[in-house]
This record gives C-alpha cells, sequence and structure tokens, in this order.
C-alpha cells in the first residue's frame, strides 16, 4: 500500500536508554516502598522538566495538561506496564493508549525515558517533517497503539485490544488513559457499556481527573459528577486516588482483579508542579516564554 | 423475454467471510445489533467467540475493530452503510486509516436500496465522503464473483479497506473464467466502444451493460467501464476513455459530488476535457421502493442510454 503521508526521519530505539530503564524496573521491582516512591518522584521530575523545555522550545503544546497526567504515566511506565521498548511490535505487550492524545510532550517524553527512541529528538517535537506532531501518531512514533487526538476515542480501541487479546489467549493487558473533559463524548459511553457486558478484567481506564477543561472547569461546563457512581452503575470497579501519589496509583493499578473492568479516577491538578500554572485554565494549551520557562524549571528542580 | 437471475451480494460476502474464517483463525466480525441485516447468522453460529456485536454502538464498534486489529486479529466490522459510515466517520479517519489499522468495513445495503425507510437509512454520501480519507481503499463489487474475490483480496492485504455490499439485486456481469474478478485498483471494460464511456460501479454496472444495448441499437458504439475500486480511482483507464471517446457518463447508487462521478470528471479534465453526465441522486430521495427510487433518478438503461445521447448532442426523441 502506498503511503500518502511523509513522516520524516525514523525514530529507532536508543539503546542506553533502554538499559536504564531496565535497571530501574529491576530496581522498583524489588526497592521498599520509600525507594521505589523516592525513585518514581525522580523520574516524574525528569519528565516534567524536559516538558517544559520541549513546549518552550516548539513553541507549543498543552503544558496544563502534560503535567497532570505526568505521574500517572511515570507510574505505568516506570512500574507497571509489561513492555519492551527494543520491540514496540512484541504481541503480547501491554497496551498503553492515550486517549487525551493533546498530551503528546508527556507521552514522547516518557517514551524516551523508556527508550523507544532518544531524547534528542524531542528537540524536533512539532517541527516541519517530523514524525513527532501536536498530537500521536501510530503512523510514526514506536510505542503508539493508536494515533489519537479527537477525543472519546481511545477506550473504545482499548475495548477492541482486550476482546481481541483474550482471544488469542494473550496475557497482555491493556490501560486507557482519559481525560476528564473528554468523558463528555458519548464514544466513551458506549466502550463503557461493551467493556462491562464482555467481562474485560484486562482493561484499566485512568482517567485524569484535573477538573480544567480548554474553555473552564468541567463542573461550570459539562459536569462529571459522581463520576466513579457512573463507571460503577456502567459495570465497572471505580477507585479514586491521589493522582499525584505514585505509591497510591501502583496499588490502585496493580491491586488484585475480579471479572470487571476497573477505572482509577485520579484526581490531579492541572499545570502541577509549577505555581503559576496550576488549576488555571488558560495554561490549558499556553506556552512559556523563556522567563515562565526557567521560573518554571527552577520550581521543578 | 429472458428473465435475469439476479443476487443479493450480501449472501455471497456471508458465505465468502465464513470460508475465510475457517482458513484464517485472525478473521473475526464486528457488528452493530447487525447480524440479520449484515447476514452474519452463519458466522454467528459457526464462530460464536469470534463474532464481537457491540449493540447499537457504530462510534464503539470501529474503535473496537481498531483494537481488534492491533491485538492481530483481522476484523470485519459490518453494518449498514449509512450508519457505519455518517455515524463513525472520524473513527474511520483517525482510528482506521490514519492509524493504518489492518480493519476491513463491510458497508452493507448502500445507496438507496432501503428504498421507502427513507433518506435517513439511505447511504448515498459514503463514496464522496471515505475518497477523501488518505490510504483508506474504497472498493465497490459489482456482482457476486466480484464480492466474492474482493473480499478475498480485502482478508489478505494489511491495512483498512471499506468494502461497499450491495442488497439491491443483481446479475452476474464479470465475464466468466475472468479470474479473479476483481482486481485491485483495476478498473475492468466490459464492453468496447467508440463514441461515448459509460463509467459504473456497483449496481449501475449491468445497467450501464444494457444501456450500451440500446446505444447500439440507434448505431451508438458505447464503451463500458466497471470501477470496482472506486479509490483509488484506475486513472489510466479513465484518462483512455478521455482520449478515445468522445463523451463520459457517470453512474452511481451515490451522489456523484464528490463519488464516483467527481472522480472521473477529475481525470477527464486533466487529460482531454470531454463533455460529461455525472448520474446519481442530487437530492434527498422521494418515498418509494429502490427501483422506483433508481427510476426517479434516472439510474435506468433507459435513463443512462438517454443522457448518452444528450451528452454526444443527438436527438433522443
Amino acid at each position: 500500500m502506498t503511503l500518502t503521508q511523509a513522516t520524516g526521519e525514523l525514530l529507532l530505539p536508543d539503546h542506553e536508554a533502554i538499559g536504564a530503564w531496565r535497571r530501574l524496573r529491576d530496581r522498583l521491582a524489588h526497592a521498599d516502598r520509600d525507594t521505589a516512591a523516592a525513585a518514581l518522584a525522580a523520574l516524574a521530575g525528569d519528565i516534567r522538566r524536559t516538558v517544559i523545555s520541549t513546549i518552550a522550545g516548539a513553541g507549543l503544546g498543552h503544558t496544563g495538561g502534560d503535567l497532570s497526567v505526568t505521574d500517572i504515566l511515570t507510574t505505568l511506565y516506570g512500574a507497571v506496564l509489561r513492555i519492551d521498548p527494543a520491540r514496540p511490535g512484541w504481541p503480547d505487550r501491554d497496551r498503553l493508549i492515550l486517549s487525551k492524545g493533546h498530551c503528546s510532550v508527556a507521552l514522547y517524553t516518557t517514551l524516551t525515558t523508556c527508550g523507544y527512541f532518544p531524547a534528542e529528538r524531542l528537540r524536533a517535537f512539532a517541527a516541519p517533517m517530523s514524525p513527532l506532531n501536536g498530537h500521536p501518531s501510530r503512523r510514526a512514533v514506536p510505542g503508539v497503539e493508536t494515533s489519537t487526538g479527537p477525543l472519546g476515542h481511545g477506550l473504545p480501541v482499548g475495548v477492541g485490544v482486550a476482546v481481541g487479546l483474550r482471544l488469542r489467549g494473550s496475557p497482555a493487558r491493556t490501560v486507557v488513559v482519559l481525560g476528564d473533559g473528554e468523558l463528555q463524548e458519548g464514544s466513551n459511553w458506549e466502550a463503557a457499556m461493551t467493556a462491562a457486558h464482555r467481562g474485560l478484567a484486562s482493561l484499566t481506564a485512568v482517567v485524569d481527573r484535573n477538573g480544567l477543561q480548554q474553555g473552564a472547569r468541567t463542573s461550570d461546563t459539562n459536569g462529571l459528577e459522581p463520576l466513579a457512581d457512573k463507571w460503577r452503575a456502567f459495570g465497572w470497579e471505580a477507585v479514586e486516588v491521589d493522582g499525584h501519589d505514585h505509591l497510591a496509583l501502583l496499588d490502585a493499578l496493580t491491586a488484585p482483579r475480579g471479572d470487571r473492568p476497573r477505572c482509577v479516577i485520579a484526581r490531579t491538578v492541572k499545570g502541577r508542579g509549577v505555581s503559576f500554572m496550576e488549576d488555571r485554565v488558560e495554561w490549558h494549551h499556553k506556552v512559556p516564554d523563556a522567563e515562565q520557562a526557567r521560573l518554571a524549571l527552577e520550581e521543578l528542580r | 423475454m429472458i428473465v435475469e437471475e439476479t443476487y443479493d451480494c450480501r449472501d455471497s460476502f456471508a458465505d465468502e467471510l465464513v470460508r475465510l474464517a475457517h482458513a484464517d483463525s485472525r478473521i473475526v466480525a464486528v457488528c452493530n445489533d447487525s447480524v440479520g441485516s449484515s447476514k452474519l447468522g452463519a458466522f454467528a453460529k459457526e464462530f460464536p467467540d469470534r463474532l464481537v456485536n457491540v449493540g447499537i454502538a457504530e462510534q464503539d464498534m470501529v474503535g473496537v475493530g481498531a483494537g481488534l486489529a492491533n491485538a492481530g486479529l483481522v476484523p470485519f466490522v459490518c453494518g449498514a452503510a449509512t450508519f457505519l459510515t455518517a455515524r463513525a466517520l472520524e473513527q474511520i479517519k483517525a482510528d482506521v486509516a490514519y492509524s493504518l489499522a489492518n480493519v476491513k468495513l463491510c458497508g452493507m445495503s448502500p445507496g438507496l436500496s432501503y428504498g421507502a425507510l427513507g433518506p435517513t437509512h439511505h447511504s448515498t454520501e459514503d463514496l464522496s465522503w471515505l475518497r477523501a480519507i488518505a490510504d483508506l481503499p474504497v472498493v465497490v463489487p459489482a456482482d457476486p464473483a466480484q464480492t466474492r474475490a474482493a473480499i478475498r483480496w480485502a482478508a489478505g492485504t494489511d491495512g483498512p479497506v471499506f468494502l461497499r455490499i450491495g442488497r439491491f439485486p443483481v446479475p452476474d456481469v464479470s465475464p466468466p473464467g475472468d479470474d479473479p474478478a476483481f482486481t485491485y485498483g483495476r478498473a475492468s471494460r466490459l464492453r468496447e466502444g467508440e463514441d461515448a464511456t459509460i463509467v459504473a460501479t456497483g449496481t449501475m454496472v449491468s445497467r450501464a451493460l444494457l444501456a450500451a444495448s440500446l446505444l447500439a441499437e440507434r448505431g451508438v458504439s458505447a464503451r463500458v467501464v466497471n470501477v470496482s475500486t472506486v479509490s483509488p480511482l484506475d486513472r489510466e483507464e479513465i484518462a483512455a476513455a478521455a482520449r478515445q471517446t468522445r463523451a463520459v457518463v457517470t453512474a452511481e447508487e451515490a451522489v456523484p459530488t464528490g463519488g464516483l462521478g467527481a472522480a472521473v470528471a477529475e481525470v477527464v479534465l486533466a487529460t482531454r476535457p470531454v463533455p460529461m453526465r455525472l448520474l446519481g441522486p442530487r437530492t434527498f430521495a422521494p418515498t418509494g421502493d429502490p427501483e422506483f427510487l433508481l427510476e426517479h433518478f434516472e439510474l435506468t438503461a433507459d435513463g443512462i442510454a438517454r443522457s448518452a445521447l444528450e451528452v454526444l448532442g443527438l436527438d433522443h426523441s
């Protein structure tokens, strides 16, 4: 088949980073909780700093949401997902789908910490012909399972993955990271019904519940509460955790499963870690200028 | 008068899908409460675990299809063409085409075949919409043999495909011994002719052949081209029509604005502009059964022949 889109230079695995990531995973597997929490916090700090410099450098990005989802992605890639960054197509890999595709910089950065591709390539984010688009493309970025950007697409795809893996007898798990605002899209609830009806216990939805959408608070736009009860009413297990507490996330993501899909509602703060961005609606897709980036990096040190 | 036997291509689709599923355990079917109308009853009986019926939820259905492909399966996602394409167009674009997911979208009962159920159920925009999406082959088989061959091709191809599976009864149009009856990206010239070319797809192909016979009685030699891959179009075959004949008529059970007609016009214009007539519904249909609606929109042998005469500047009284 002839492809009509040029995606620039290929992204290839960074074997040095893969080695470092594997050592981290080994260390975390045997670490006590305090050590694990410290290691994940350090990784999250690295990711946040890179997110800020990448967005400031490119002049494009969704800073607030990137910073609210960082600890979720850090926990998943740092301690939960069974993946092999050297083999992004490994059939039995766990799948992570970032349904809130506008937070691509947080995802790309996290992928570089696993070694899917070298961190230097982040400098080309949003540049002409770069594989690193404003929203993640499955065509161009290893580790991206499906192209996202339009909201409400990730969960149906995750349901299909979970059904398919079960049919194939694969032990792999599927995690879909959702924005809270995007739960206003009805397609999520179609998929939630299907997942419960089919008893997809290998499927987890994580909601980055930062309470803000592009234009205003979710509660002032089209309120979502009682959100956990909604998921339960749709036949899911639902737990609420502090979405910046790595150990709480880790527990919620790895607790023994029954026969139902699980929703982890991660209470987060948009712009987390940078005082002048935290819980401010304008930082949805505002880009820090040089001075703001300097201040942000200082706070994140 | 010899009455030709006609077929509902959904039956050939259903039969071939079961046959393929026996040979390839990766093949699964996904549908939107359309087991009956997508003719998946036999598939459901033979492979109950491999049918994913998501209920009345087309966005979910297409997303689930993309997910199944991600897990290494080969999903045939089936639903009435109008709901599959209109309701889930963004999923088709983003989850399937842009993601290059190995999903076979099967739009059942397209065009005007739902008749008096009305324009809400007619799928006349699908060819325009889907032709605008990159990397999404749009395949419209014209008879049972083409339907079977197109499904075999789709199952063996890694990547997105849209198959438009007709419900309106059609006769065989594939030349006997033509194997395979469908070749991806290639239009087939079913009848030679020098004066005008009739370019048709799906249901309209048999009617185009009849129109050419009517024209022959009037001393007009009409070429008939069956376009079974609407996107990407076989540009060479269309360019040959523009170079070698003096007029082109297109006929489709879909809006020609953006559909086959527009696709053909783009090539004719870029090759050697000749007078054209693009046949197809251009308004919401009135009430009536499918046969009546095809007549209403001049999508008959008579209507096609009349258009050819007009566009050649010949008196047709």
